[in-house]
């Protein structure tokens, strides 16, 4: 393999004009990261909402949320962003299309949109699980007390399954920032698309992508470590200590 | 004395053919202590708790307070909240002080303000002689100690009947009496109880009538003394015989 190893490529001005190549990443980096969080804001949003329909004793609510998981996790996520991106102008009425496709970070909306549906799905599971990993006499004693439904859930049910479901969580976190990579076939200009840009300024494949790698790496432990934090934070003294 | 908690030809059903109640009937008065027993799966727990509509039934009605649970527009919640639960399982709130748990619903559900919930919900620690463990989560406190909490949870509601679904069956031995002494003091202050368990001790103690239950059915209904000393039916005279041979 005939390769010049460049690492003092990142501090070489970009051909965009303004700053380095390294300025260029941190720039991919900023996108990934806000489209990364807002997703992971509307799968959480939209996934507790669909996990607590799936626990309600009503056969139509639990229904649509089992229709919604299937729809939402099954059909890839490249597909997914695909459909709402290049499909969806196309079926509503011209005047919307045209006013979505001319959308500013039209791309950067519909990647949080399609991100977050098809993590949604994933959050929904994991937040039924935890609903009905608790046991049935919880809300019993809620609905005793005279709580509502709606109260029950607030401050008995959910409380104690978000505490319960937070390591697999920690996991969907870290997929949404991941998964935002696909983002750059519907144009979306983040992290990986900026090492792939460098690529093709600079020819220095490998640096591009290792940066890429560590800072990808750096960002999920950083993740991980927060969300070890919070669950320290919430632990309930003398709870699960096995009894 | 007018009846607090009537049960009127109440069956339920799992599936279409398991029938878990069959026509059951019995009345609970104002101030009055019924003790209901009988086998294991004999319907006991689940019949108690049709009583504040946590459990669906079928057909018959229950009436609390002269409200039918059955009636079109009955609001569930409310009636809930003057009925005090306490289950086998204590069924505390892990993630909520002992203090939390005892002021959740007397501000959600009644509207107290913090210091009233507070106020009354230390009161009522003192009575169940746990007021030192104000500020400790319930995985802190023992089987018994959790137990008189929910007992305390369920009295910050000023409840007007209280209903136990084997409150000392999930009890290591000698925490049983700690709970049992609460709820004989409870009894003594004339409170409406309904009190599913296997304490014969207890009935004997302070229940007014035993019902006794087998297979979904009411079999008996008598007053206390005469419920131990001459049991009707025979598969109540053999229960007897079976727990207090010892």
């Amino acid at each position: 393999m005939n390769y010049t190893w460049n690492w003092g490529i990142f501090l070489e001005p970009s051909p965009e004009g303004v700053g380095t190549y390294f300025d260029m990443l941190l720039v991919g980096l900023k996108w990934t990261i806000a489209t990364g969080a807002c997703a992971w804001v509307w799968a959480l949003v939209c996934g507790s909402l669909i996990g607590v329909i799936r626990t309600l004793p009503n056969r139509w609510t639990v229904g649509f949320g089992n229709a919604y998981v299937e729809l939402f996790r099954n059909i890839p996520l490249l597909v997914q962003l695909f459909l709402w991106y290049f499909v969806l102008p196309e079926l509503v009425p011209a005047s919307i299309g045209l006013w979505l496709k001319q959308l500013p970070n039209a791309s950067f909306f519909t990647a949080v949109v399609g991100i977050g549906f098809f993590m949604s799905a994933r959050v929904a599971e994991q937040v039924r699980a935890g609903i009905i990993a608790l046991p049935r006499g919880q809300s019993m004693a809620g609905l005793a007390l005279g709580l509502t439904t709606a109260q029950t859930y607030r401050y008995v049910l959910l409380p104690m399954a978000f505490r319960i479901i937070l390591p697999p969580l920690t996991s969907e976190f870290l997929n949404t920032i991941k998964n935002t990579s696909v983002a750059l076939t519907i144009g979306l200009i983040e992290l990986t698309a900026r090492a792939r840009a460098i690529q093709e300024f600079s020819f220095q494949v490998f640096e591009a992508f290792t940066a890429a790698t560590l800072i990808y790496l750096m960002l999920n432990l950083l993740i991980t470590a927060a969300m070890r934090w919070l669950e320290r934070w919430v632990k309930i003294p003398g709870y699960g200590q096995g009894k | 004395m007018s009846a607090m908690i009537t049960l009127n030809n109440v069956s339920k059903f799992y599936g279409p053919t398991f029938q878990v109640l069959k026509d059951c009937s019995l009345t609970v008065a104002k101030g009055e202590v019924v003790v209901v027993c009988g086998p294991s799966g004999s319907g006991k727990s689940t019949l108690i708790k049709c009583v504040n509509a946590l459990e669906p039934f079928e057909s018959g009605d229950i009436t609390v307070n002269g409200i039918s649970l059955k009636a079109p527009g009955t609001d569930l919640p409310k009636l809930r909240a003057r009925v005090g639960m306490v289950f086998q399982h204590f069924e505390l709130f892990p993630h909520l002080k002992i203090t939390e748990n005892l002021c959740l619903a007397q501000q959600k559900v009644l509207g107290r303000s913090r210091d009233e919930a507070m106020t009354k919900g230390e009161m009522l620690l003192e009575r169940v002689g746990l007021s030192q463990h104000a500020h400790k989560f319930p995985g802190q406190l023992s089987g018994g100690q959790q137990q008189r909490v929910a007992i305390a949870r369920a009295l910050a509601m000023d409840p007007i009947a209280m209903l136990f679904d084997e409150p000392t069956s999930a009890l290591d031995p000698e925490m049983i009496n700690e709970v049992l002494d609460v709820m004989v003091e409870l009894a003594r202050e004339g409170m409406t109880m309904m009190v599913v368990t296997h304490e014969m001790g207890f009935a004997r103690k302070v229940a007014h009538r035993v019902v006794f239950m087998d297979r979904g059915e009411v079999v008996e209904d008598a007053e206390t003394t005469s419920f131990f000393t001459e049991a009707k039916s025979e598969r109540a005279q053999l229960f007897l015989s079976k727990i207090l041979s010892h």
